[in-house]
Formats: structure tokens, sequence, C-alpha cells
């Protein structure tokens, strides 16, 4: 099959085990994150995907063909390191053209080449600047154009944005994942930003602890998390423990969650909501007793937190649903069940 | 890149020159002059083999005691002094303006390379009747006619100082530049004046730098070979001195391999006392 | 007043380091075969000596020679262990490391025994290319400690991003690795160089008796007596060598080759 295979990709590094047992398919031409906590195993299993790092167990295919043991220089990739590494003795365009020059492509084709990157990443006119010249994003794009002269099989970023202040690296993000479709190159890209992995992913590869918790598109990572860590790990969100009571209702916070039963007889567990969908109302029969602590206006959207026994809950909503609340008031919490997702503890 | 373990034979082959060398140029020489060390002096040649400790039993005599005796004693003044005039200078000089250290130091590398013969010529000169600094004080009218002021030990201390003073510097600049300097600035919030702050901050934050440095350039020191013969009377004779005059004049090799040996010791010693110390300044 | 005190302190140490050299420079310009100082009349002659007069001549281009040589040798020896060091993970070598600093932290007069021990063993004594390796090794410290620190700030991602590229290990080191040591390789060169030309003790004892660089000469007419060249020898030395660092300090980073120096030797 086309595009690149991980097998039970492991990697040891003494007692220390840094990517256990990993096995991921990234079909030809799709953008993959690996997105998790520093430590996480993500960088290490990028690593072993360009052959800087050999795998302790697995095997790791691209386009069927084995390339477990193939040396970093023989897979035909492209990559943009989290320092960039631009060579400080060349200048913007030879940069460019070192993957064509050792190949020993010739002087015209490598500057055609050169210029055709350029006026891709913007830049043209720029071959003769030295990198120490160029401003944060210019030095970034003058890396993904580098690693993409020789059209690669594979596009590699080790958390190649992270460098860029806030705006320029959300502009950044669109014009990658933008260039990713023009050219229909497979990618992978580490980050632990999730924002950035929502932004540009056709698939989410979520890692913890060495291990993939889970590999989805964004908006099912978001609504669907598989387990605690992903519901927690992506974007704001309440777990609350849960029982089951002898008609088979979740009950949370001494409430019963109405129309919520919990799959398999799950007899305790965790809910996880989003922030915005809990709706603050009345207190009443049916609804989780909680008092306001505190409220956080925002501007765009306003943040109210609630204490229902001793668990802290966070409700969001916009300003033209702005809750008629204020800290000290005794209000009622409703959760509807299509909101909430049942997980095991 | 990861450094990687050698995996293949032939990822050592990078080694095989340099280490190759320094085994055959360095290891074996220095092992070679051991051996010479118990050898026997051939007045026909250079030695004869034999096993004998007749070559260090000399050391027991009054004479050697008192040779090793001074060479000690002045390469303790010549690093005291260095030190002392070294650390203010060094510290004044890590707070210059950028243009104003690499001057200075093109200066003191420049002065350091110098041939000890140089030095000991250009003070020689210096120290002399004829062209030297008392011809100055003449003019001026502070004295009445020029004197020699060599040889003497003052000539011989000054030319040490003026030869390892560069070498103190150097030693000294990098952990004066890495002294943060925000230390002093507190210290001069908290009321103290510019030379209190010095003596209270900058010279305690150093304290172990300044140990180190006093023995590396005591080591320094008692490898000088030529300034005591040049500036001096025999009586300012070092071990080096001594080393050198064994083995070229009196063609004596066995003794002066004997009294080499000995002087590697003294040396090792003290740069195991120097790694103890800096040991002591990490845990500190 | 603190300012003032400084600079005067300043002053002093400047004045103690270029007296001498004051003097010399004076009795080198002498117009008769005199010490004198101030000088008595004005003559470029005695530097006119050094490259006419045979004796000074020779000295100096055996100085010249012994020094490039060395030094060239000395960088060789260097560069592919520095290079071993900072590629391959090989605690074990750095024995060869501390053997490449040894002979320049000792006092200079044991590495010039051992040396002579050694050649006056194998038989070699006198031979002129006999110093050119007791000065190779007697200075390998130098670009030792100049290329580890060069290569010590080589970013280890440029040699993986090459890698990704498509270089193998001896296209990186010829396009990526050696451009950017290459200033370290020329100050450690450069300070081989000077120390060499400058040198005495190693050169007097393995061919003393053979071969005559300059400090040599310059000890030996010293003993014999006094001639003025010895003073502009002097200077030109002086001059050579401040031009040498100057170079380096205006190419490369000298507070910062600096730096690690001392470092590595503590």
């Amino acid at each position: 099959m086309s595009g690149l295979a991980l097998e039970n990709v492991t990697k040891e590094f003494g007692s220390f085990t840094a990517v256990k047992n990993v096995d991921l398919t990234v079909p030809h031409g799709t953008f993959v994150c690996l997105l998790g906590p520093s430590g996480c195993g993500k960088t290490t299993l990028m690593r072993m995907i360009a052959g800087l790092d050999l795998p302790t167990g697995g095997a790791i295919k691209l386009d069927g063909t084995d390339i477990t043991r193939v040396p970093t220089h023989k897979r035909e990739l492209g990559m943009v390191f989290q320092s960039l590494a631009l060579f400080p003795h060349l200048s913007v365009g030879e940069n460019i053209a070192y993957s064509l020059r050792i190949r020993g492509t010739g002087k015209e084709d490598q500057k055609k080449r050169v210029d055709e990157l350029l006026s891709m990443i913007h830049l043209p006119g720029y071959a003769d600047r030295p990198v120490s010249k160029l401003s944060g994003g210019q030095r970034q794009r003058v890396a993904i154009a580098r690693a993409l002269a020789i059209s690669p099989k594979l596009f590699l970023l080790d958390e190649p944005l992270s460098a860029l202040d806030a705006k320029l690296r959300e502009a950044m993000q669109v014009e990658l994942r933008q260039l990713q479709q023009r050219l229909g190159i497979t990618t992978i890209v580490v980050t632990h930003d999730q924002r950035e992995a929502m932004t540009m992913a056709d698939t989410v590869v979520v890692m913890n602890g060495g291990e993939i918790r889970q590999a989805a598109a964004p908006v099912e990572i978001y609504r669907r998390p598989a387990d605690t860590f992903v519901a927690d790990f992506i974007g704001m969100t309440n777990l609350i423990d849960f029982t089951t009571d002898s008609a088979g209702r979740v009950t949370v916070l001494g409430t019963a969650v109405e129309g919520l039963a919990a799959p398999g007889g799950l007899a305790r567990g965790v809910l996880s909501v989003r922030p915005e969908d809990v709706h603050l109302t009345a207190p009443g029969p049916g609804a989780i007793a909680a008092r306001v602590t505190f409220i956080r206006d925002l501007g765009g959207t306003i943040e109210t937190f609630v204490e229902a026994g001793d668990k802290q809950i966070v409700a969001v909503s916009m300003p033209n649903a702005r809750p008629d609340v204020h800290v000290g008031q005794e209000v009622g919490i409703r959760l509807s069940p299509e909101a909430c997702v049942v997980l095991k503890s | 890149m990861r450094r990687e373990a050698p995996q293949k034979l032939s990822d050592y082959g990078p080694l095989l020159f340099p280490a190759g060398m320094l085994i055959v140029f360095f290891v074996i020489p220095f092992a070679t002059m051991i051996a010479v060390s118990f050898f026997k002096r051939d007045p026909a040649g250079f030695y004869s083999t034999a096993f004998v400790f007749d070559n260090y039993a000399r050391f027991l005599s009054l004479f050697f005691g008192k040779v090793l005796g001074f060479s000690l004693f002045l390469a303790i003044t010549v690093a005291i002094c260095c030190v002392v005039i070294a650390v203010p200078f060094t510290y004044l000089l890590s707070r210059a303006r950028r243009r104003t250290q690499v001057v200075w130091l093109v200066a003191l590398l420049s002065v350091l390379s110098l041939s000890e013969v140089i030095i000991g010529f250009a003070w020689s000169t210096l120290f002399s009747r004829t062209a030297g600094i008392t011809n100055l004080l003449v003019a001026i009218g502070l004295m009445g006619e020029p004197v020699a002021l060599n040889p003497s030990f003052g000539a011989v201390l000054t030319a040490m100082v003026y030869q390892a003073l560069p070498y103190t510097v150097l030693v000294l600049y990098p952990a004066l530049v890495r002294l943060d300097p925000t230390l002093t600035e507190a210290a001069r919030t908290l009321g103290a004046s510019p030379v209190k702050s010095f003596f209270t901050v900058v010279v305690p934050a150093l304290r172990n730098t300044i140990v180190a440095t006093l023995i590396m350039v005591f080591i320094f020191a008692l490898g000088s070979y030529l300034l005591p013969q040049i500036l001096g009377r025999p009586q300012h004779w070092t071990l080096s001195v001594l080393i050198t005059d064994q083995a070229i004049y009196q063609s004596n090799m066995p003794f002066a391999a004997a009294m080499a040996v000995f002087l590697v010791l003294v040396t090792l010693g003290l740069v195991a006392l120097t790694l103890i110390a800096g040991r002591k300044g990490e845990a500190a | 007043m603190t300012t003032f005190l400084q600079r005067l302190f300043l002053g002093v140490v400047g004045l103690f380091l270029s007296l001498p050299l004051i003097v010399v420079a004076g009795v080198s310009v002498n117009e008769k075969q005199t010490l004198a100082f101030p000088p008595q009349g004005f003559s470029l002659s005695w530097y006119g000596e050094i490259f006419t007069n045979p004796e000074w001549r020779n000295a100096l281009l055996a100085s010249v020679t012994l020094a490039a040589v060395s030094a060239a040798l000395a960088l060789a020896i260097a560069l592919p262990l520095a290079w071993f060091l900072w590629r391959r993970h090989a605690p074990w070598a750095n024995i060869f490391q501390l053997l490449g600093i040894a002979p320049f932290t000792l006092p200079p007069v044991i590495t010039a025994l051992g040396l002579l021990t050694f050649w006056a063993t194998t038989g070699f004594y006198g031979q002129p290319w006999t110093a050119a390796i007791s000065h190779a090794i007697f200075f390998v410290t130098l670009p030792l400690v100049t290329l580890s620190l060069g290569f010590s700030s080589i970013d280890r991602s440029l040699v993986e991003a090459a890698a990704t590229m498509g270089a193998d290990d001896r296209t990186i080191f010829r396009t990526v690795v050696l451009p950017l040591i290459l200033p370290y390789l020329v100050s450690g060169y450069a300070f081989a160089f000077v120390l060499s030309l400058n040198e005495y003790i190693v050169a007097y004892m393995t061919v003393g008796f053979t071969m005559e660089t300059l400090p040599i000469k310059i000890f030996n007419a010293l003993r014999y007596g006094y001639t003025p060249t010895m003073a502009s020898v002097t200077i030109l030395f002086v001059a050579i060598a401040a031009l040498i660092f100057g170079l380096v300090a205006r190419f490369g980073d000298l507070p910062k080759l600096l730096g690690a120096m001392a470092n590595n030797d503590r």
C-alpha cells in the first residue's frame, strides 16, 4: 500500500521506554499531527521515521518497503527541525539547493528549482541573502522550502513553528496546510500545541507515555475523546466522577442525568463535559446544586466557575447568552446526555 | 545527531593517527625518561642500562634541598604576585568594552607567546647599566649615575612575574567574564563602595578560581628555566635550570631524568590538589 | 575618582608589560653596535641585518619552517581526534584528550627531556625532523582545545538536517562540518605557529647542536656578548605575534576562544 506504516515500533533507551508498541498508518497525501505533552515520545517517533534514531523493535514501511534499517540519507525525505538547522555558512539559495547540489544536479537546474521554491514561499529574489539576515518567519519558510527541494516522499516537521510569536504562528499554520494540500505530500508534524494540530491535520495522533492514546480526525478527538487523558489534553473539559444507580442511570454529584446510560453496565467512571455544554439554570429538582465562585469575562467568551459539592465546574458562554448570575449566587446545572462522554476512570 | 558508540572497527579509523602519534611520541618518551632515571651515567655516551636508585639518592644532599626549596619559594612568590595583580586587572578588563578587551587580549597573547630567551634578553637590557631603566632616573635627576640591577633576585622575580602575568590573566579571564555583574550591582544598591563590593563580593565568589589559578601559575613558574640563568646568580637557579644543566652540560641524563620525574610528581600532586579544590567549589 | 584609579591601574600594568619592549625597540635602532638607551642616532640597519646576515637569515628560516611544519602536524593530530570525540560516544577515548593536553600543562623542561631521551635512545638525536615532531606533540594542545571548542559550538541538528537531505557522513564533513570549524582550524594553527616560533627549550634539547632556530640563536648570541640584531629580532617577533593574534581577533571571536581555552586547561 502507498503511504507510511509503523508496525509495533518500540524504542528503549536503557531501561526507559520512550516509544511503546506503536502501530500507525499514514495514507499517501495525508497530514498527520503527533500531539502530546513533552516527553510523550512524539519526537522520538519522528526521529525513527527519519532514521535519526533506530527502533529497538518493530518495523517502519514506506510504500510497502521496509525502511527500518535504511540510513537517513537514503530515505528521500524532507525534514524541518525545531531549531530550523539552516546552515549558517550558506546563503538562502545555497541552503535550499543543498540537497540538489550533493546529488550532483546541474547549476542551471539548481537555480531554476531554487527560484521556483522561493516564489512558492513568497520570498522571490532572496537567493543571495545570508540566512542570518532573515526574520523568524522568513527563516521558517526557507527551512520548509529547503526540505521540499527534492519533492520528498515524506515531509517531516519537528515543532516547526515553536520559535514564532503567536500571530505569525497562526498564519504559518494556515499557510503550511494550504501548501501541503496543493502539493499533496504525505506530511507528519510533531507539536505540543493542540490548536496547531487541530488547524492543520487530517489525523491527530495523541500520545502519552510513549503510547498512542487516540488517532482520529480533529473533531472526533474533541467530541469523542477515547479516554480521560485525551479529553483533558485537548481543549478545556470538566471531568466529573459518576456512579450508576440501580435503575442504570448515570448519577453525578447526587443527581441523575436524565436519558444517559453507561455503556456495558459500567458501575462507575468519569463524565467528560465540555464547558460550552454546561448550562446554568435556577436551582431546583433535577439540577445539580452549585454556587458561583468566580466569573472571568474574556470579551469573546465568558467563563463562569461554580462549585458543586467540592467539585469545581466551568461553564463557557457566548456574550449574547451571558448568564445573569453573580459571585455567591446559588445556581443549578443541567447536563444534556448528548453532550456527555462516558469514560472509564 | 546522536553521539553513537563506534559500531564497526572502521569507525575507530580517525583515532588511529592521533593516538599513534601521542603514544609513540609522548607516552613512550615519558616512559623512556622514567626508565633512564634508574640508569647509570655513561661519560662516553648518554647512559648505560642498569637499575640503580643512585640518582634519586642524590636528592638527599643539602645542595639539592636548597635548590628545591628555592624553586618552590620562587614559584610561590611569583604565583602570589601574579594573582594579586591579575585579579583586579582581569576584573576591570572583563568589565571593559569589547573592543578594549580584544586589544588587551591581543597584547597579552603576544607577550605570553614571547620566548623566554626574548623576555630574558629584554629584561637584562632594561636592568643593564648602559641601556637600563636607571638611565631614565638619571635623566630626570633622581639618581647620580646609572647602575646595573642584575644579576639579582629582584631581577629574576620581576621577569618571571612578567612572563607569568599574561598567563594568569588568561586563566582568570573566563571565570571573571562569566561572573554575574548583577552581584556587584546588588552590593552597590546595598551601600557598598566599588572597592568594597570588589573585596566583599567578587573575591569571595571567586575563591576557588583564585586557589586554582594560584596552583596553575605556580606550576607555570616552576617550569621557568632560562630567566634564573640569564638574570640571576647560581644560587637563584631552579630545579628546571638544574635539569637542563645536568642533561646538556654535565651529560648526566639519568640524574636529569630523576629530577624531571620528581618534578612531575610535584606537579601532578598539585594538579590533584587543584582538582580537589575545584570539586569542593562545585559542591559549595 | 574611581574611574581614574582604575585607568591608572590598567595603565601601570600596561606600562609594565610594554616597558621592556620599549627599551628593546629603542636599543634596536642604535646607530652603532652599542647597548644604549635612549638610542644614540637612528638606524634601521639592524632590521636589515636579520635578512642579510646569513646566520640570522638561516635561523629565521629554520624557525619559520619548523613552526609551519610542526603547527600543520599538530593540526593533523588534533583534527581527527577532536572530530572523533565529538562524533562518537566513547568515554575511554578521552584519555587521548588528556594526553593531548598534558605536554603543554607540564613544565616544558619535562616534555623536552622526555623527547631528548627518546630521540637519543632511538638514535635519531639531532635530526631536524625530530624537532618538528617534538614541537607538534608539545603544541598539539592548542589546536586540540580550539577545535574541541569549534566542534562543540556546532549545532548537531545541522548534521542531522544534512543527513535528511541525502548527505552521507563524508559529504556532511566536507560540506557542513569543515566550513563551520574553519575559523577554529585557522586559530589553532596560528596559536601553535606563534608559540613554536618562540619555543626554546624543546628545540634546544632535541636539535640544539645541529640546528639553530631564532630563540636558540638569540640565546647563543646572548652568551657571547651583545649585538643589536637580538633587539631587532625581538621586536620582529613581537610584531609577528601581535599581527597574527590581531588577525585571529579580526576574523574570529577571540574572547570566546580564550574563554574555552582556560576552561579546558583547568
